[in-house]
Parts: structure tokens; sequence; C-alpha cells
């Protein structure tokens, strides 16, 4: 029943998709400036139907209706009932029918929107909105229908892997999605400001808010994924490198320049194709990211079942999407004369832009090389955390100290009055900076530099409150949130302790300053698993502090599985990270311990940083 | 726009689209398996720690030599440690540990507080020697015997299953 429901609602999605752009043609013909009611009520409806398919699918996992494919291999009967509703967008299929919601949402709320722009403009946008949906739409019911149906109907479900069992990664893909496929309305609302040449500061004023929501959810869904593999993966370490985190940094290292670049456009009027560019760029991002991810061409921790036919769909949608974009982008573009002096707020802006593009191409380079040399030269080779590291970080520190000066320079023409000011800072940073490594004796040089550009910043933002009367509030919030990132990246990085041993019931270690002792262990049976709990004391010998950890080793019924649970203590100083592993046919388990100092402010450092984008967004509609 | 660049970024677009539809049609599952039975004709790797080469005739008197591929920067390899601790007391079972891609003095570190469970210790800084024994990720464990020839092939950490499987070849003779 409810596969036939499904799949109905598919089609009658496709046929208001085609509507809406038959509709949407015919209104463009007519001279006047208004668009028709029928293409907002086709719009609406278009977007409530798509919401009950997905309630649909929804349904099919709460009920356990194992006569679909998709709920067979992702769900099981007795899961509780979080799980069973995030197993609805914890799959391929049903991920992609999430995609399509978005596409669907952004689109009519862009067209309700944005009502003082152009109808031609807006219809433009509209259409090729509703070809991207249409591509996905049919993309799911020939490829990757959640709705198939399976006979004979299986008593059982197969079961969630239990490591997506985890409430941060029930709402990753949601936020993520809002963030990537978000960009599709400004990758659309591009190609329409071109067909239809609007190209002045009011084609940014109608993205700008656009760019801001998905930039700003991009953020919080890297930040949930990031916090999600720290807890789970129980590695002690929040970014891999990997390259499916990659694929999701990418598009936000183009949202980040757009976001910029969108000021000069808004501002001053130039830098028109550059902004297209980076519109198109990042929504291709977006695609040629699920492209690598779903065909199964880079091997990685987000295990999706592997099926070529997808991969060819994906390449062929993702390639038609390139040419059109180049083919329009060629034909439009005219050389700008825009004079942009070099000492100026656009010079600033335009710098940006190049880190951002700097960086986007690294972790571009790193994520592609592997497949490059795979395809041409059959060999295999992975490209580590040492390249990222290597290339990426030497360029954060001049990117901190830019992105401090940055904000103060004035439009069209600058005068550094302030010079003094400047080295202030810098003098204050780097004593602060050796204080911190007097404290607490640890010293690389390369993270001293890291630290005392980040203070650079920090100072900076925090002066300019003092300074200016006309505060730009989440400009300040956002570059001050990712000074303080970086610093306590940095710090994290440079002073985290890690002891590695193994231990046995009743045994008591000392290392370093440290007395470890497993004190019990504990069994449990949950509804989904069973798990050995390890009680370890751990004892600060400085301090004298006695701490209980508790961290566990979970036995997943359906499908079967075997997790390490961290137990972690957050503090606002530092996290105590613990992580106990069995090892077979002995008495000891093997005891990971990590002191990680000021862990909890990476993470409130990235929701400010998300918080200024928000704030940035509330600006923008409160001026518009 | 000049023609030339139009051209350039036309040509790069579709070699990169050229690229991601050939590796689409290769076979993914990168499958070594078919090494197992096969025989290593040279086996070359420098020392660690000392200005050696440790070449096939290092290994000859041994029964078995377990090659095992690791570094310190990698989460798995910490988790296979212990196994390969418990497989280092076998008397018939000799272990070569490649260093992959990694730095001395972590490598170092990661053996003195883990325990070293190698017999030799060799390095593969640059990650290409290892390529040549089929190794794609680390870690990654090669089973050869008095021969050279490939007894078993672990990919990913090795498990109590692996353990069991090794002491089963190791101790048939």
């Amino acid at each position: 029943m409810l596969s036939n429901t499904g799949n109905l609602i598919l089609l009658l999605n496709i046929l208001l998709s085609f509507l809406i752009i038959y509709y949407s043609l015919k209104c463009i013909r007519l001279p006047n400036n208004i668009i028709s009611r029928n293409i907002y009520q086709l719009s609406l409806l278009q977007c409530t139907t798509i919401l009950i398919c997905f309630f649909t699918l929804v349904a099919a996992f709460l009920v356990s209706d194992f006569s679909l494919i998709t709920v067979y291999q992702n769900s099981h009967s007795l899961k509780p009932i979080f799980y069973k509703i995030s197993g609805t967008w914890g799959n391929h299929e049903g991920s992609l029918l999430l995609w399509v919601i978005i596409l669907t949402i952004f689109s009519f709320l862009f067209l309700i929107l944005n009502k003082n722009h152009p109808k031609n403009y807006r219809l433009h946008t509209l259409i090729i909105q509703n070809l991207l949906i249409l591509g996905f739409l049919f993309f799911i019911l020939l490829n990757s229908n959640p709705f198939s149906f399976v006979n004979p109907i299986p008593k059982e479900g197969l079961g969630l892997n239990p490591i997506l069992q985890d409430p941060a990664l029930a709402i990753h893909p949601p936020l993520l999605y809002i963030g990537f496929v978000g960009s599709s309305i400004y990758f659309s609302a591009a190609m329409a400001s071109m067909i239809t040449n609007y190209s002045n500061k009011l084609f940014a004023q109608s993205i700008k808010s656009w760019v801001l929501i998905s930039w700003t959810f991009q953020t919080l869904g890297i930040l949930v994924g990031s916090i999600w593999a720290y807890y789970e993966l129980g590695w002690g370490g929040f970014w891999f490198w990997d390259p499916v985190e990659n694929a999701s940094l990418l598009p936000w290292f183009a949202m980040t320049a757009l976001i910029h670049s969108l000021l000069v456009l808004e501002k001053r009027n130039s830098l028109y194709f550059w902004t297209i560019i980076l519109c198109l760029l990042t929504f291709i991002l977006s695609v040629m990211g699920t492209f690598l991810v779903r065909s199964g061409i880079l091997n990685s921790v987000h295990t999706f079942a592997n099926d070529p036919s997808r991969g060819i769909y994906i390449l062929i949608f993702l390639s038609l999407m390139i040419l059109t974009s180049i083919f329009f982008l060629f034909k439009k573009y005219k050389p700008a004369n825009d004079i942009i002096n070099s000492n100026s707020k656009e010079t600033f802006v335009l710098i940006n832009n190049w880190f951002m593009m700097f960086y986007l191409i690294t972790v571009l380079l790193g994520t592609l090389y592997p497949i490059f040399t795979d395809a041409l030269t059959s060999s295999k080779i992975s490209v580590g955390p040492p390249f990222y590291n290597s290339v990426i970080i030497p360029i954060v520190i001049i990117f901190l100290f830019l992105m401090a000066i940055g904000p103060q320079t004035r439009w069209i023409k600058n005068k550094f009055t302030n010079f003094k000011n400047i080295f202030y800072i810098i003098a204050g940073s780097i004593i602060i900076n050796f204080t911190i490594v007097y404290l607490f004796k640890s010293y690389s040089f390369i993270s001293n530099l890291i630290i005392i550009s980040s203070l650079f910043l920090i100072i900076s933002s925090v002066s300019d409150i003092l300074k200016t009367q006309n505060i730009n509030f989440s400009r300040i919030v956002s570059h001050l949130s990712f000074g303080f990132l970086i610093l306590f990246i940095g710090l994290n990085h440079n002073f985290s302790e890690e002891k590695d041993f193994n231990l046995k019931l009743g045994e008591s270690k000392k290392i370093d300053n440290y007395k470890f002792i497993l004190q019990d262990l504990e069994l449990t049976q949950k509804s989904n698993y069973k798990s050995v709990v390890g009680v370890l004391n751990v004892n600060n010998l400085s301090t004298n502090e006695d701490r209980t950890l508790k961290p566990e080793i979970r036995i997943y019924d359906n499908p079967q599985t075997l997790t390490y649970e961290a137990s972690i203590q957050t503090n606002f100083l530092r996290d105590y990270y613990l992580t106990m592993s069995n090892i077979d046919r002995s008495d000891y388990y093997n005891i990971k311990f990590q002191k990680k100092p000021l862990m909890i402010w990476i993470w409130i450092s990235v929701i400010a940083l998300s918080f200024g984008g928000f704030l940035s967004l509330f600006r923008n509609a409160k001026n518009n | 726009m000049p023609k030339t660049i139009k051209f350039i970024v036309l040509i790069v677009l579709i070699f990169l689209l050229g690229v991601f539809f050939i590796s689409l049609n290769k076979s993914t599952d990168y499958n070594t398996e078919h090494l197992i039975g096969n025989k290593l004709n040279k086996i070359k790797f420098e020392s660690l720690e000392h200005k050696k080469i440790f070449t096939e005739e290092d290994f000859k008197k041994n029964n078995y030599t377990l090659i095992n591929f690791w570094a310190s920067w990698c989460a798995p390899c910490r988790i296979e440690h212990p196994i390969l601790i418990k497989l280092s007391k076998e008397q018939n079972l000799k272990i070569l540990g490649v260093n992959f891609k990694d730095k001395k003095i972590n490598a170092l570190k990661f053996l003195k507080d883990l325990g070293n469970p190698y017999d030799y210790l060799a390095k593969d800084t640059s990650g290409k020697e290892s390529v040549n024994y089929g190794i794609y990720g680390i870690p990654e464990s090669i089973l050869i015997d008095n021969k050279y020839i490939i007894k078993k092939k672990f990919i990913g950490p090795l498990n109590l299953k692996d353990y069991d499987d090794i002491l089963e070849v190791i101790n048939s003779l």
C-alpha cells in the first residue's frame, strides 16, 4: 500500500514540475510583470506533495513495512522509534528524497520571497530549479526508488548500522543537506541572472539570504559530523581529512568566498562574473561530492552500498550541469572593467577569495588525486593528513592576519593610519603566546605562529567592537569565533596528552602523573545491544583529583556488530577521553586515555561561527 | 573571454569528467586476493633505526614472516596492535613491521608506548615501496613462508579470526 502511495506521489511530483515549467514559459512571454497565480499554487502543491511523500516513507519506517526494500535493508522492528525515523534518511534512497524536498522547498520560498525582483528573473530561476528537481525525481524513480517493493515480504529487517545509531548522526544529514542542496537555489538564480541579464547589485541582494542560510547550515552540518566522529569513532580526533569530510568542506569554501564577494557586488556593483562563477561552483561541487560519495569511487568511512548505475546517472547529471553553466558563462561573459584600488576593502575581499580558492584547490586536489592516479595509472595511493596539514597550516597563519586587517579597511580607497595599533596587537599576541608556552611547557614553532596569528585576529576583532560606532556584529562574531576556533585547535593540538596501555581487572598502572585502576566490569543489557562497561579510576597524582570513567564495549544485535564507546568527561578546561577495547582470549583490555584541552571550545567556536551567519541573515532580512 | 582560456577550461572539465567516467567503470573492489599463492620476487626495505636494508636473505631462515604495514597516525593500527603483540610470542613466526609514511620519532614513540612486536623494523617513508605489495591502505598484513610465497593477506586491522588463521598456517608445519 505504502509502496503504491509513494510511487504515485513521486509521479505526481514529476507532473507538477513539468506543469510549473510549462506555465512559467508561458508566463514569461506575457508583457506584464506579474507571475500568474497558478504558478504559485502549483509550487505550493509541489511542496506539499513532496512532504507527504517523505512522510509516507517515514510512516513505512515507523510501522516497519518490510515490503519496501529500503525499509527492509535499513530498519528492524525492534529499533527505538527515534532511529526508525532517522533511518529514513540514513540510507541512499531516503536521503535522495531529502534532496528533492530541499530543492522543492527552496524553489517555493525563493519564488514567494523575492517579489520585488523582475518576473523573468524569478521565473527563469524557477524553471532551472525545476529542471534540477526533475533530474533528481527521475533518478529516484528509475534508479534509487525508496518505494521499491520486495516480494515475498521479509519478516524482519536487516537493521541500521549501529555506528549510525547516534543522535548527532540523525541530524547530521538534514543539516548538511540544507547547506549544500540549498546552494542549488543560487545556482539556478545565477543561471537565470545570466539568461535575463539581471546582473546588478539587486541580483546580489536576491541571493544573499540564501547563501547565508546554506552557509550557516553547512557549517552546523560539518560540526555535527565532526562531533559524531569524536564521540562515536573512538579515535579521539574530530577531523580526519576523509574524502567524504572533504566533500562537505569543498562547497563550504566556495560559499565562504561567495559571502564575501557578494558584499563587493552589493556595495560596489563589481565582481559580477566572479560571483556568478562562485554560485555555479558551489552547487557543482555539492553534486560532485554526492557523485564521489554515492558512486563508490572513493573508499571512505561513509560506506554507502556501491552501485555503478547510480554513479553513471549522477555523472551524466553533473556533466550536463557543468557544460550548460559553462556554455552560458562563455556566452554571456563580458570582461569587467572593475577598477579596484589595491588598498581598499574590495582588495581584501578578493584576497579572502584567493585564500578560499587556495584551500578549495588544495583539498580538491588531495581528494581527487587518488582517483586520477587510479584511473590513469592504476596505482593506488592515499592522501593523508600530512599533506593537508603541511599545505594548509602555514597559509592559515597569513590568512588570519589579513582577516584581522581586512574588515577595518574602507571601500574604494583606504588609508592605513593605524600601524601603531597593529604593532601593539601583534606584540600583545606574542606576549600571550609565550605566557601560554611558558605555563604549559610545550613548544613548536608552527603552533606558536598559529596561536599568535589567531590571537591577533581575536584582539583586532574585539578592539573593533570598542572603536567603531556602527558595528557589524555578524561579521565580528564570525571573524572572532573563527579566530577562537583556530586558537583552540592550535592549543588543543599542541597540549593534548595521550597514554596507551593494557590493563586487566583489578590492576593498577602508573604512567607519568596519572594512576589508572580498572575497578570493575559491568555487564548490561539494553533494548538493542548488550554492553560491557569498564569502571576505570583515573587519579591525577599532581592534583590528587580522582575521577571515574566508564568506557563501553557494545555488542549490537541487528546487525551484529561490536562498537567501542568512548567515555568522555568534559569541562570547560579539558576533556578526558578514554576508550577500552578487549584483547581477545586475554584478560587484558587495551586502554587509550587522552587529555584534550579546551575541546568543548572548539565546538562552541563553530556554533558561534554559524551564529554569525544567522545574525547576518537577520540583518540582511531587516535591511531589505 | 579569450578563446584559449575557454578552450583550456573546457579541456580541464572534460578531462575531469572523463576521469570520473573511467573510475566508475573500474572495479572499485580493489581485490588483492589473487596475490595469495604468488611469490614475492624481491623484498627490499630500509631499516627504520639503522642504516641497513632488509632483503629476502633476512627472511629465508624464518619459517613464516608476517609483513605488517602500519603508522603511528593510523588509528586502526592501535586496535590491531595487541594482536601483533600476541603473535610476536609465536615461535614459528617473525614479524616485519613496515612503518608507512610516518615520522621516525612518532613511530618509535608509538612502539615505546604500546610495546614493540616487530622482529624487524623497516620504513617506507614515501609509501611507494608498499605499493609493490598490493598495499592501498594501512593497516595491512601479508603472511609469507620461507619461500616468499604469500600465504595470507589481511586488509584492515587484524582481528581474532585473523589471529586464529595465522596460527593455523604457522602451526601446520
